[in-house]
């Protein structure tokens, strides 16, 4: 396993839609900002071992967990650029993804 | 596969219905059978009676991937011929399953980017409707055989390579021997004396010759590609005669099912094999195969390959002429540079073979919107005996138009931003989706497209520059063909960012060659204005009307290097 460097959150596609989802406290939820904060390696791994168990029951695929930092307002934000067009959509079609959904656009 | 046909709805050769292979009652009930086998195996996933290591492969033989979003889904148009019907088609799957648009690939498909799970089996029951799937798209199968896509109407061909792609397809699809090959495998056509369908970049690409006896075969070049470890097709054979084509394809094919490595992906396709093999030892191992095999139980029946060219046959065209074509070209100096840019000679006196533009200025490569393809698919009806083509450079051909037609089809192209007038200018950027779709990419390739389309959107300026590709990757597999390109982009990482390589010299033609390096990875924002200094040495360079791989051919790279410390050359702050 890689050395744990930095806080991670976890994510997946789900099975149906094929949408991006991010664990948060009780299940998945499609906001990146409400993502459950694993702070160290014990809890990443207790992250990715819940997110596996709904790969598992087949209600999830693609599971894997993201390096994060804590932007300005206290929310998770992917470190790379991948995830963090992965949180969003299309970097040129700003009316695609979840970018282009009000409740994405302002405060949680 | 020689079986009844179903009568078309009229005679081929008839204005009435496209010159296309048309589904007889096997190629039905084979296309009806996967989609509900896998509308089936759909069911069993969601009920979670087949895992995701079970459920995958199917996906994957359906062209169903798992991109950075969402799911996508890779429907094959063969050899790049798709009608105005199955146009529409498109347009409605665009609207009622994605998000009312598509991607044309450098493969000649079309990709949706935002399919559901739950709604695939009833999107491939709506291609098969209209005689389309996405069977072999994905997989290391032989995927869809592309062509020129002037095929059947150029007035460079000697033959319309499409009977020959059509007998390829129905041979390969399915065919058990080749479900599992050691990697993916492309086949290329073309029958012209251009090529416009990269055959020396293709596993194997064809090319339809005549002999000095008059007789029409076929040169065989084998072991090209791109991705990685890029490579120019080597000569195999010079001259196959017709009637030995899928034997010898055969013997191809089982050299490399045989020795090609399956032990590492990297080096699994054909290419490695014929490179590690050597040229000479390769030949002889397909001539060996070739000679102890039984051929006659292998090659098509020639009655076979003949009810499939009929299919093929050139519409009826009229005894025209040009009308007021000139009259409009000088009241119109728009309409002029569309003319000269978008439309290519036909075989046929008094028509044209037009290019619509899917590179608008500032636009995403190969992007259509619903609307377009239905603006695309009444053009097609109305003026291109319903028929188009998707070309490997991502934009639509419309293969058969009356010269006194080409006034009123641009202003129809022009009413939804299809009139762009910069085929095969610099413009006319060959893009992969990149990491704005890609689940592969290291990097974006189409924002880098349209920082470069739009800094060369003046139209005086690209005619002086004249013809020059820009191809951009967004990673080292080079679905954005890159490598072939005379100005080739290539996104990575570094060290968390992204970063572009550029290559230069790239051909994707006869004379092909893979471009080389020019120097360090730049900055994202850096590459329109390197590109920009290049064009200028470019410029500089170049004697009369020379091409720039000609320029680049006879100058060496050594004179575009200053295009790399631009701030020395001219002040600015890059």
């Amino acid at each position: 396993m890689a050395k744990f460097k930095h806080p991670q959150i976890l994510t997946c596609s789900d099975l149906i839609t094929g949408d991006v989802m991010f664990m948060q406290e009780g299940d998945w939820n499609r906001d990146h900002r409400r993502a459950k904060v694993a702070h160290t390696e014990e809890e990443a791994a207790a992250l990715l071992a819940r997110g596996l168990a709904d790969f598992a029951k087949n209600r999830v695929i693609d599971v894997y967990l993201v390096d994060i930092a804590i932007s300005a307002d206290g929310h998770p934000e992917p470190i790379h650029y991948r995830e963090k067009i992965r949180t969003l959509g299309p970097t040129m079609r700003l009316d695609l993804g979840k970018q282009a959904e009000a409740t994405f656009a302002g405060d949680i | 596969m020689n079986i009844a046909v179903t009568p078309p709805v009229d005679k081929p050769g008839s204005n009435q219905r496209p010159a296309m292979y048309y589904y007889d009652h096997f190629d039905r009930d084979f296309v009806q059978e996967r989609v509900a086998e896998f509308r089936n195996q759909v069911e069993r996933r969601l009920s979670g009676a087949l895992s995701e290591d079970e459920f995958r492969p199917h996906r994957l033989m359906n062209g169903l991937y798992l991109q950075l979003h969402a799911y996508m889904l890779r429907v094959a148009v063969p050899y790049g011929t798709v009608s105005s019907d199955q146009m529409r088609q498109l347009a409605l799957i665009a609207d009622k399953w994605d998000k009312g648009y598509g991607h044309f690939t450098t493969r000649q498909n079309i990709q949706f980017n935002w399919p559901q799970l739950k709604d695939v089996p009833d999107i491939l029951q709506a291609l098969a409707d209209v005689e389309m799937h996405a069977i072999q798209t994905s997989g290391n199968c032989i995927r869809n055989v592309t062509a020129d896509h002037f095929a059947g109407a150029a007035a460079d061909e000697l033959e319309d390579p499409r009977p020959t792609a059509e007998l390829i397809r129905q041979w390969s699809t399915n065919h058990p021997e080749y479900t599992y090959l050691p990697r993916k495998f492309k086949l290329a056509l073309t029958g012209s004396t251009a090529d416009r369908a990269a055959v020396m970049l293709h596993d194997i690409g064809l090319r339809i010759v005549k002999n000095p006896e008059g007789d029409i075969g076929y040169t065989v070049i084998v072991g090209g590609g791109l991705g990685r470890t890029p490579m120019v097709g080597k000569l195999v054979k010079d001259f196959l005669p017709r009637a030995d084509l899928l034997a010898y394809l055969a013997a191809i094919l089982s050299v490399y099912n045989r020795y090609g490595r399956r032990d590492n992906k990297y080096k699994a396709r054909i290419k490695i094999l014929v490179h590690e093999t050597g040229l000479e030892a390769f030949k002889a191992e397909v001539e060996a195969e070739y000679a102890a095999m039984d051929r006659s139980g292998t090659n098509a029946d020639p009655a076979e390959l003949a009810r499939i060219a009929a299919y093929f046959a050139s519409p009826v065209f009229e005894t025209v002429d040009a009308g007021d074509l000139e009259v409009h070209k000088a009241a119109h100096p728009d309409f002029a540079r569309f003319v000269d840019t978008n439309v290519a000679p036909h075989k046929a006196n008094g028509y044209a073979i037009v290019t619509a533009s899917i590179k608008p200025y500032g636009g995403v490569p190969g992007d259509v919107t619903s609307a377009q393809m239905r603006l695309l698919a009444a053009v097609a009806d109305q003026y291109s005996c319903r028929e188009m083509r998707i070309s490997h450079e991502q934009n639509v051909i419309f293969p058969h138009v009356k010269q006194s037609d080409l006034f009123a089809l641009w202003q129809m192209l022009k009413t939804d931003d299809l009139a762009t007038a910069n085929a095969g200018l610099i413009t006319d950027i060959i893009a992969c989706p990149g990491m704005d779709y890609c689940a592969l990419a290291t990097a974006r390739s189409i924002p880098i497209a349209q920082e470069i389309s739009k800094l060369f959107a003046n139209e005086e300026r690209q005619k002086l520059i004249g013809k020059l590709g820009i191809k951009i990757s967004g990673c080292i597999n080079a679905c954005g063909h890159h490598h072939i390109a005379a100005i080739g982009i290539l996104g990575l990482e570094k060290s968390g960012k992204e970063s572009y390589q550029i290559t230069l010299g790239g051909d994707p033609t006869f004379s092909a060659s893979i471009g080389e390096r020019l120097g360090p990875g730049l900055d994202a924002e850096e590459v329109p204005h390197v590109i920009d200094s290049l064009v200028n040495i470019y410029l500089q360079q170049r004697q009369g009307d020379e091409l720039f791989i000609d320029t680049y051919r006879r100058v060496g790279q050594a004179p575009f290097k200053p295009a790399l410390e631009r701030e020395v050359e001219d002040g600015s702050d890059i």
